[in-house]
């Protein structure tokens, strides 16, 4: 046993000496208009001074993977260092019509849910990829989506740790504990990403989240 | 403007039929399916992976098939959380025996269904009217 163990040992030891320090890779999910990119803006506003990408109120504004390759969270004497990587919202369906009402013309409603599909793919792929998730969920709406579920249980079976984002509690009808009683397993944190509100609690609640992360 | 419908069919697909199929085959069977504009109820449930990788090929098809606009999904599975610990065994026991077979999985056209509100223990499927 020894002789497995120590040449292990040692060889751990190496690879930690000569390995290149490797950011975290955090990734924002969740359905579409949850709040993904607003929240992405506020965290690179805060931290890099520049935005990352555009909002919208149509959904499907993010239809590409969004990455911003060094964030340097310094928050009450700590530091976190992450790759963010802002992800298209996951749908079970997209249909361009919906995009009409917003004011679209057909070709360009087409054009966005052809995209958006492309776009849910990708985010589905890259879930192999994360090391910690942040799952933003507009806290107005039901979470009991099977979406959330599928989203929530391929971390949960890639052991990837979650922290849940319960979004736009400026709004009357958002609910925190609706969120908290689905998903009870997991931290849950109310904020407005747009308004900046409890976005401190939000930043503790990232150190919490990166500490877990696996190997 | 919402499509509309003369009749409903409700395809029931017991377990047994997809329990030998592998993910590929098992997605296949059920977008097959609902691509003849019919709801699936599946007796049991998907694994989660799977239900990744029926979304990913739900919007490969929104993408190439005319019309489609994609899928309502919902799955009711009683939670074992809640149960006394005698029998959450029992069916912890049963489930790697037989599989989750105590789940229920709905699934159906997104140009048919308008919306599948799901509380923890009830399933509502709203159908788009005339």
């Amino acid at each position: 046993m020894p002789i497995i163990v120590i040449p292990d040992f040692f060889k751990r030891i190496f690879l930690n000496l000569f390995k290149k320090k490797r950011h975290i890779k955090l990734g924002l999910y969740g359905p579409p208009n949850g709040g993904k990119t607003t929240l992405a803006n506020k965290i690179c506003k805060d931290w890099t001074g520049e935005e990352l990408g555009s909002v919208s109120k149509i959904p499907h504004e993010t239809r590409e993977v969004q990455i911003k390759e060094k964030v340097d969270l310094k928050f009450k004497g700590r530091e976190l260092t992450f790759k963010l990587i802002d992800t298209p919202g996951i749908a079970t369906k997209i249909d361009y019509e919906d995009f009409l009402k917003f004011g679209m013309k057909k070709n360009d409603a087409k054009k966005r849910a052809k995209e958006a599909t492309q776009g849910v793919i990708e985010a589905i792929r890259w879930l192999d990829d994360m090391d910690c998730v942040v799952i933003v969920l507009d806290a107005t709406i039901n979470p009991y989506s099977q979406v959330n579920i599928t989203i929530i249980g391929n971390l949960a079976a890639r052991k990837i740790p979650v922290l849940i984002v319960a979004n736009k509690i400026d709004l009357h009808k958002a609910d925190i504990k609706r969120i908290e009683a689905a998903f009870p397993q997991y931290e849950v944190v109310g904020i407005s990403a747009k308004f900046g509100k409890n976005i401190e609690e939000f930043y503790e609640s990232l150190f919490r989240l990166a500490k877990k992360k696996k190997g | 403007m919402a499509k509309t419908f003369s009749s409903l069919t409700l395809q029931f697909v017991p377990y047994s039929e997809v329990e030998r199929l592998d993910t590929v085959g098992r997605i296949k069977k059920l977008l097959k399916i609902v691509l003849q504009n019919k709801i699936v109820i599946l007796q049991g449930k998907l694994k989660v992976e799977e239900e990744a990788r029926l979304i990913e090929d739900t919007m490969a098809l929104v993408g190439s098939i005319k019309g489609f606009k994609g899928i309502e999904l919902a799955v009711l599975s009683p939670k074992l959380e809640d149960m006394p610990i005698v029998m959450r065994m029992r069916r912890q026991f049963a489930r790697a025996l037989i599989g989750e077979q105590d789940a229920i999985t709905i699934i159906g056209p997104a140009s048919i269904i308008r919306e599948i509100k799901k509380d923890p223990s009830r399933i509502q499927v709203l159908l788009k009217g005339k």
